[in-house]
């Protein structure tokens, strides 16, 4: 979330569309029912009628797949009636941007854009290119009239996209649409904000990259970024799959968002001039200019004095992928399904369900030499072997099942969507043997690190060079047991020697010496943060968290000073404690707040600094203490994270286009795109050429003429491992069902109740038809189209309440992110017998 | 007369009690006393179901979990929680947990309860097996270079130092502090093909 779960309450109009907060964020849902209460207005747009949707002031069902016509239609709507917020598009956007002439968009291409390779799949963005100017500075025209200008080429782009069309993509009924355009467009007034909430419904989609940018377009258009009640915000499913994101438990990142090294970048310097964007833009801050500083402390966090200037801090332990290799959750499925791991870690999850195209993960876990699980409670992956149709004589994989602490048996932080850091404290002991997973990665580290001690072996220096000094060390060099506190602390990182204050340029050196910080002292912050080896910073988004003042993630202040609900001494949000991102864009080049009632962070231009200058941000913690843009001398542009300084209405670093465009999904039940010729995704990840047959897609299949979403509920969690297992939550919600239509169960003669079978080209699972009026026909085009929908929580190992709906899905993937689309997708339906 | 609910049931408790039972109910008020979580110890957690971060006390009395509830303090929910929240309490006092480490061996039919030291001594030697049978020092990749004008595609030999026989997904559920430590166990050991909840 750009903004917080508090902060919707501010928002005059809170779109919720790809989520159901009612359903899966059913606390948090109290703070949309409050921008109610306070005059704003709900708008729910989903395939079903949910629980989030029986709140809302209009709903407006749409097709599974169809999202981007639907937001392409209103960044026209706004467009077409000047709903959008002159300023801030001009000076906050890329709008004035010139682009290249030879850029063609799928309107003039067949629906595809300029430069793409049918053999690779590809686009190859050359002509994506912005115009320069003899010294590398992009052309602009301010005044947004140029044909070329990114704001003429998204009008153009998106003058396609009419009511008329959109309606008969989506299913929408005309009326509605205007209906919500309206109510979202009047957002873009100054004094009034929108805020966009979504969840999976947006990302599991071979156009998920896209479903997002094209809302981010919109909140950048109606100036809803960085304000009270506004933001991008993604709805997280797990509570801590933030922080774990942020430490970069993915194989094309390390901590900090930093990318994971290749072997193209055999040096450290290669790194780092790959990986700092540069700007010759004064007003830039170009924040990531300062990669070297947190690559270089991230290496001496993690080997300690080991890494030296002279060995590149260690850069070469570091595992690097090949140029171009990309072992993302298909990828890697995909690779076990041909044998290319001997062995597996199951940590806290349960691909054998939640992995889409189940059938196939189980297949393939069957392919290991050894398997490692750690979970609270035995489940579908960890006892694959036995599962249906499965021989357990014939499975030859070893398996260990690792038996983990429960949340409240152990201490640490989690980071929940708002990216708040909160500390949880141990309130007993773990429950018989089990052990906190961090007791299990200290006792597996240590066992590792003793054979390669005595035996030797590959290259150990990576492993042996590690720092763990968490804690007591038994006469062996081993700690008996991990202090989290020192975990956390080394994630926040250290002083390793005295660290001078450099005096700026162009000022003549203090007489006396000042220090950043002292050897020893913990970080206050990532802006102290060194590159020549002095500092250490396990992850720098979280540095401050645990710095000299203690750790601030435990903190339970309730003051609110702005009456906006930041909260600021409660926990600790990353980055350096700023409740709501991209404040800068929330108000005008001097400073002053768009929406001055409900300001987040405004320029005070009399206040007095200790150094005796003038000015300084008032608020939330600002995006960086620089004067507002208007300063000509000092300001600064408001996307610092950005190295123009600027938000992408078109973003030419996407690998399926620099605008959004509607697609088909994979598996439709349509025959043609009614947008271009180009039915689907021409660059999404896909696995049909690699000869396994479990890779079937159906489309246009009259086999499986039904499109088919999935979802979760209150009452059940993920996979349902932990739910499943709980005899409270098994009662309210005890098996799978299916939820169709009235229409559609008459013409398929079936009751509200009736066992069925659910098929896809992949699989099937039995489920009670829940016949209801919450999901309706769509009409596209000229025909009908029926949707049902299953939740996933579902599995074999709990008897008698059905598989995972996740044997359905397709191993199909964004075309950035490579997340599987298994939010639309074909199927059958038919009684049981 | 002004009356509590409380002082109500007490009044006529103590009425019915003198009036009909013949005998004091006092023992049993004081029993329900004793159920109160007066004693118990309170601390706080967040729960560990979706990403809201809702602030919850547990009470815990003599090494047993006795109840949990939300944290009215938490400004996000308020005391509120949703039902998978309120039933927390069934973690612990649950038969289905997992609470030895389990092994199954090539072919078995059913796990077998193990010690941790054997589990750990084994899971060790087949990581260190795997990842010495499989780690990479060297690929051979294409490298673009520039020669005068042109960019000239060409295959060098580069240092990757990687495990390429052992994948990990997992753990969305981990605190902050065990997914960092994961990660650097994990990158320590060479691997690459490391996914989680956010990729699916």
């Amino acid at each position: 979330m750009t903004n917080h779960w508090i902060d919707v309450k501010n928002a005059n109009v809170v779109l919720i569309m790809g989520a159901n907060p009612a359903e899966n964020h059913p606390v948090a849902f109290r703070w949309i029912l409050r921008a109610k209460d306070n005059g704003g207005k709900i708008i729910c747009v989903d395939p079903r009628f949910t629980r989030s949707a029986s709140k809302a002031d209009i709903y407006a069902p749409l097709r599974p797949g169809t999202d981007i016509a639907f937001l392409g239609g209103m960044i026209r709507y706004i467009l077409e009636n000047k709903l959008y917020q002159e300023e801030s598009v001009r000076k906050y956007t890329n709008a004035s941007y010139l682009v290249s002439p030879e850029f063609k968009g799928p309107g003039d291409a067949a629906g595809l854009f300029s430069g793409y390779d049918p053999k690779k799949k590809a686009y190859d963005a050359k002509s994506w290119g912005y115009q320069k100017d003899a010294d590398e500075k992009v052309r602009k025209d301010e005044t947004l009239k140029d044909p070329h200008c990114v704001f003429q080429l998204m009008r153009k782009h998106y003058s396609r996209y009419t009511p008329e069309l959109v309606s008969s993509i989506t299913g929408t009924p005309k009326e509605t649409l205007l209906k919500v355009y309206e109510t979202y467009g009047a957002t873009g007034k100054p004094d009034k904000s929108g805020t966009s909430l979504y969840a999976m419904g947006w990302t599991q989609h071979s156009v998920g990259t896209q479903n997002i940018r094209a809302m981010s377009i919109i909140q950048m258009l109606l100036g809803n970024m960085g304000v009270a009640g506004g933001g991008i915000n993604a709805l997280r499913g797990e509570s801590n799959v933030q922080g774990s994101t942020d430490h970069a438990l993915l194989f094309h990142i390390l901590p900090g968002y930093m990318p994971a090294p290749s072997a193209d970048l055999p040096t450290l310097e290669k790194y780092v001039e790959k990986y700092t964007p540069k700007t010759k833009d004064p007003q830039s801050a170009n924040w990531l200019g300062n990669m070297n500083k947190y690559i270089t402390s991230y290496l001496k966090a993690i080997y300690g004095a080991k890494a030296t200037k002279e060995n590149d801090f260690g850069y070469a332990w570091l595992p690097k992928l090949d140029p171009g290799m990309a072992p993302s959750w298909l990828v890697l499925f995909d690779n076990m399904s041909r044998g290319k791991y001997k062995g597996f870690f199951a940590w806290g999850q349960n691909p054998a369900c939640s992995g889409s195209n189940a059938g196939k993960v189980r297949k393939a876990l069957g392919n290991l030499e050894w398997m490692v699980t750690v979970n609270l409670f035995d489940n579908e992956t960890a006892s694959f072997w036995k599962g249906p149709g499965t021989d357990p004589a014939k499975v030859n994989t070893e398996v260990f099942f690792l038996p983990a602490a429960a949340s409240f048996e152990k201490e640490g932080s989690i980071t929940n969507s708002g990216r708040w850091s909160q500390w949880r404290t141990a309130a007993l002991k773990p429950l018989g043997q089990s052990k906190p997973d961090a007791e299990i990665m200290n006792d597996l580290f240590f066992k590792v690190k003793a054979l390669y001690a005595k035996e030797g072996g590959a290259f150990p220096d990576p492993l042996m060079n590690l720092t763990w000094n968490y804690g007591f060390k038994r006469a062996d060099g081993t700690v008996r047991s991990v202090d989290i506190h020192a975990v956390a602390k080394e994630i926040n990182g250290a002083f390793l020697d005295d660290v001078e204050e450099k005096p700026k340029p162009g000022q003549p050196a203090p007489k006396e010496k000042k220090f950043v910080g002292k050897k020893g002292e913990q970080v206050g912050g990532f802006a102290q943060l060194q590159a020549d080896g002095t500092t250490s910073c396990g992850n720098w988004l979280y540095c401050q968290s645990y710095n000299q003042s203690g750790n601030l993630m435990a903190r339970r202040g309730k003051k609110d000073p702005t009456g906006l609900g930041l909260f600021p001494e409660w926990s600790w949000a990353w980055p350096v404690n700023r409740r709501i991102l991209y404040n800068r864009a929330s108000v005008d080049l001097a400073g002053k707040p768009y929406n001055v009632k409900k300001a987040v962070v405004y320029w005070n231009p009399n206040a007095v600094l200790p150094d005796g200058k003038l000015g300084k941000w008032e608020g939330d913690v600002p995006d960086g203490p620089w004067p507002p843009m208007g300063d000509e001398k000092e300001g600064k542009k408001p996307y610092i994270m950005r190295a123009d300084g600027v938000a992408a209405i078109f973003g030419p670093g996407l690998k399926d286009g620099p605008f959004p465009e509607h697609y088909e999904p994979l598996e439709c039940p349509v025959q043609e795109n009614l947008l271009s010729k180009q039915r689907v995704n021409p660059a999404m990840k896909m696995f049909s050429d690699g000869g396994l047959s479990e890779d079937v897609y159906a489309t246009c299949d009259t086999r499986y003429p039904y499109v088919a979403t999935t979802y979760r509920v209150t009452e059940h969690w993920q996979t349902g491992v932990l739910s499943r297992n709980m005899p409270w939550l098994m009662e309210l919600v005890p098996r799978q069902f299916v939820e169709i239509s009235v229409e559609l169960a008459k013409e398929k003669n079936l009751k509200n109740g009736d066992p069925v079978e659910i098929s896809s080209a992949r699989g099937k699972v039995e489920a009670v038809a829940m016949v209801t009026p919450r999901i309706r026909p769509f009409k596209v085009a000229n025909s009908t189209v029926h949707a049902v929908g299953l939740p996933w929580c579902f599995g074999w190992f709990t008897p008698g309440v059905g598989d995972s709906a996740n044997l359905l899905t397709p191993t199909a993937g964004d075309a950035n992110t490579m997340i599987p689309e298994t939010k639309a997708f074909m199927v059958n339906i038919k009684a049981r017998g | 007369m002004a009356l509590s609910r409380r002082e109500f049931f007490k009044t006529s408790g103590a009425g019915l009690a003198a009036g009909l039972l013949g005998f004091s109910l006092d023992p049993v008020e004081a029993k329900a006393q004793e159920f109160s979580l007066r004693y118990a110890k309170e601390t706080t957690t967040i729960c560990p179901y979706c990403s809201v971060g809702c602030g919850m006390i547990v009470h815990t009395l003599g090494g047993n979990l006795v109840n949990v509830e939300g944290d009215p303090d938490h400004p996000i929910n308020e005391g509120s929680l949703c039902p998978k929240g309120a039933s927390v309490l069934q973690l612990r006092d649950n038969k289905a947990r997992v609470t030895k480490p389990l092994y199954r061996a090539p072919g078995a039919k059913e796990w077998k309860e193990v010690d941790w030291d054997w589990a750990l001594d084994e899971i060790a030697k087949k990581v260190k097996k795997t990842r010495d049978a499989t780690f990479t020092a060297k690929s051979r990749i294409k490298v673009k270079e520039k020669v005068g004008d042109q960019e000239v595609e060409k295959e060098v030999e580069a240092v990757v130092h990687r495990t390429n026989g052992i994948a990990h997904v997992g753990s969305a559920a981990l605190d902050n502090e065990e997914c960092y430590l994961l990660q650097k166990f994990l990158r320590g050991l060479g691997l690459v093909a490391i996914e989680h909840q956010a990729r699916i």
